[in-house]
């Protein structure tokens, strides 16, 4: 390999030809701050527009500073990060961009976690002198179910444009107008809601300001826990377990779920119960589906669709309602686990209880934001009462354990309550890519063949490659099996189908890099892949934990359908579990 | 390309033609064909995507939202990117031009000459804005920069007829000439 040798503030370097002056200065130890860079090595993607000029550095015996994130390194280059006149020049670029920002940073959702206010601190910006009385531009604020809008902070980094169109393939977002008027919206500025935006929020994951942010929903919550006449019932979606310690100082990959059950408790929850039971639910319903179609294919049916597509994840039924409105008979009708766990809870389990369904409150915790929009929609609401009313994502759930005065680091490990509270290994890895396919493998391997798996982990559907394909051996019966994550991927996946290059019995799709693990409602990792391959371990931890790994073998999956829905696709199940898809063609 | 210099479209929502026209403008199928012949002969290259644009605008007049859409459908690209590109670049417009196009010079020797005047009086006898349209759909308004009359400055253009040497008072006078 061809390498060149430069010095960056006086450090020797040989470094392979092609890198630049900003991956240089990191490999020795010299972070140079950024703001429109967005590195997302997990999915082989550098953003570096090289616009917002945060990172210039001089260059001795060049007349102009260089902006590290595109400048290649050049034999011999003295690169120097720290001198007066790039502190100087970088320092007025941060006051410009400040100087038409609004400065109201105490009440900014992203205050604490805004990388333009990161930089106004390290830089002790105390009052903006270059420009007096500038003009602050006054955006519409365009609020979703999900998402939140607010152009008047943003810096054209463009950052989410890149992740909406070239990771999501999703296309909602772009530039628009020129100069000041310049800012990041849908075509013809309509709101994000009327466009083909999938709310799967990974735009706000790598937002570096305030401009897009996510629907609070905690107010409404803690009102609902303060109402003595209302019976508050909480859900916690898999991947939350592996990522909310991180909000309170804990290495990432740290698994909570004891904490995070006493503090779900101390924040005043009638019951604390686990998504992880209806991703159980989910794989009986879905799985058994699953083995309807293939035994019909293999028995010649030729009206039978396949491949099966799961439909645990919001943002990936969105893009599929938007993208192919012709395929919509051919994911599975299975509901999500937070859409299955809340008419289940609002029925059978109010039943017990003895509780009237108006009086029960249900509340998700999620590492989503579009899971905001899922329980909005009209199909999930029976008489104008929602089967899930609230939906909170990790750093909300993080942010009101410390507002009720929990110390979240000294609490004593609790368990779920029951009924619903119990769960097994297969529910845990639906938080990670390929886990949904991995769960329903193993329960559908049982059922179809009539005989007891030895071996429950199949390491041929893990890891993070984007697109995986497998086939899994159900006794002599080869089961193709293909994954995705990320929206862009799937839509490789879905295309290579139609054009006939695969050929697949189930596929599963996430729409988030690394599944729910790297969720939009996670602490922000801002493209640190070793976050999510810790999260990623932590979840396959905690499914070799448990006693029971296969959904099937759940008691509590067992009693339910014993005493309530009878045996899985019955009617009850159809009209509990199941839903349908709407045709959203692309505007 | 020619260099107007006002920066953004004003979209006239409340404007009575201009909303008949959007709402007309259900696209025929002779005119998806003559879009996807313009994609096609461009290669439906998103490279090309300024040079279609620029074709379609030279044939429909203006680029409709529905006209956006089916280049978006023939080039497989998203619909935001193209309206990116439609309002980024002045050129573009999303509103059709009136039956007399009025174009105001604002380059450096029309402007000491008191081109801004000029355009106050058309946009005070017009009762339309920059880059608007007059609601009888007869003239539009617009900006570009040095059309190479120096000479006489300050000038604009209707249609292909130039005025030169103008006052703000001459404008009512001349706007009388076009029917």
């Amino acid at each position: 390999m061809e390498t060149v040798k430069i010095t960056i503030d006086n450090k020797h370097l040989e470094v392979p030809k092609g890198t630049t002056i900003l991956q240089a200065a990191k490999q020795a130890g010299i972070k140079i701050p950024t703001l429109c860079y967005m590195n997302l090595p997990h999915l082989s993607r550098e953003h570096k527009p090289g616009s917002c000029r945060v990172c210039v550095v001089e260059i001795k015996g060049r007349k102009t500073l260089a902006p590290a994130c595109v400048t290649k390194c050049a034999e011999g280059m003295e690169v120097l990060t720290h001198s007066l006149r790039a502190m100087n020049a970088r320092r007025t670029v941060v006051e410009l961009l400040i100087s038409d920002h609004p400065k109201d940073c105490l009440t900014c959702p992203s205050s604490g976690c805004c990388e333009l206010q990161n930089l106004a601190i390290i830089m002790g910006i105390r009052e903006i002198t270059s420009v007096e009385n500038a003009a602050i531009s006054t955006y519409r604020k365009d609020e979703s179910p999900s998402l939140i809008r607010n152009m008047d902070k943003c810096v054209m980094c463009r950052s989410c444009e890149t992740v909406c169109n070239e990771i999501q393939t999703v296309g909602a977002l772009s530039a628009i107008n020129r100069g000041f008027m310049a800012v990041v919206a849908p075509a013809f500025e309509q709101d994000l809601k009327d466009s083909p935006c999938t709310f799967c929020g990974q735009c706000i994951a790598v937002c570096p300001t305030g401009a897009l942010t996510c629907v609070d929903s905690t107010p409404q919550v803690i009102r609902a826990l303060a109402d003595e006449k209302k019976f508050v019932v909480v859900q916690t979606a898999p991947a939350v377990r592996a990522a909310l310690g991180e909000e309170f100082g804990y290495a990432p990959g740290t698994l909570v779920t004891g904490k995070m059950v006493a503090a779900l408790r101390a924040l005043g929850f009638d019951k604390v119960l686990d998504t992880d039971f209806a991703a159980d639910l989910t794989i009986m319903e879905e799985g058994t589906e699953l083995l309807n179609r293939i035994s019909r294919h293999l028995q010649g049916d030729k009206d039978v669709r396949l491949p099966i597509l799961t439909s645990c994840c919001p943002a990936w039924v969105n893009f599929f309602e938007t993208n192919y409105p012709d395929m919509l008979d051919v994911p599975s009708t299975a509901r999500s686990p937070q859409q299955m766990f809340g008419p289940i809870a609002k029925t059978y389990l109010a039943q017990k209880l003895g509780i009237k369904r108006e009086d029960m409150v249900v509340v998700s915790i999620m590492p989503c934001v579009a899971k905001k929009y899922e329980c909005q929609r009209e199909e999930f609401f029976v008489d104008g009462n929602p089967d899930v009313d609230y939906s909170l994502t990790t750093r909300e759930l993080a942010r009101l354990i410390k507002y009720a005065n929990i110390d979240f680091n000294s609490l004593e490990d609790e368990n779920y309550d029951r009924f619903m509270g119990e769960s097994t290994g297969a529910g845990v890895i639906f938080g990670v890519t390929g886990g949904v396919i991995e769960a329903a493998t193993r329960t559908a391997y049982e059922l179809f063949t009539g005989k007891e798996l030895e071996n429950v982990d199949f390491h041929e559907l893990r890891g993070l490659e984007g697109i995986r394909q497998a086939t899994i051996d159900f006794d002599g019966t080869p089961i193709h099996i293909g994954i995705a994550h990320t929206l862009g991927n799937a839509r490789k996946l879905l295309d290579g189908i139609k054009s006939g290059m695969y050929n697949f019995h189930a596929i599963e799709i996430m729409a988030c890099p690394g599944g729910c693990i790297g969720g939009a409602g996670q602490p922000l990792h801002r493209g640190d892949s070793s976050v999510l391959e810790a999260r990623m371990k932590a979840i396959y931890q905690e499914d070799a934990n448990k006693v029971i790994r296969k959904s099937h073998e759940n008691p509590e999956i067992i009693t339910l359908y014993e005493e309530f829905l009878g045996k899985p696709l019955s009617e009850k199940s159809h009209e509990l579990l199941h839903t349908c898809y709407f045709c959203h063609p692309r505007k | 390309m020619n260099c107007y210099i006002h920066a953004i479209f004003v979209i006239q929502e409340n404007n009575p033609l201009i909303l008949t026209l959007m709402k007309k403008y259900e696209l025929e199928d002779s005119h998806k064909k003559t879009i996807k012949e313009i994609c096609q002969s461009f290669g439906n290259k998103h490279g090309e995507l300024i040079n279609i644009l620029h074709s379609t605008q030279g044939h429909f007049g203006y680029l409709p939202e529905a006209v956006q859409n089916e280049i978006a459908l023939n080039l497989n690209m998203p619909l935001a990117k193209i309206y990116g590109v439609v309002s980024f670049y002045s050129f573009f417009t999303m509103t059709p031009k009136g039956k007399y196009p009025i174009s105001v010079c604002l380059g450096t020797a029309c402007f000491v000459r008191g081109a801004e005047k000029i355009v106050e009086a058309l946009e005070e006898e017009l009762k339309i804005k920059v880059g608007q349209v007059t609601e009888d759909g007869k003239f539009s308004l617009d900006c570009l920069r040095c059309i190479g009359a120096c000479g006489l400055a300050p000038v604009i253009m209707i249609g292909d007829h130039v005025h030169g040497r103008l006052t703000p008072d001459m404008i009512k006078g001349i706007l009388q000439q076009y029917e």
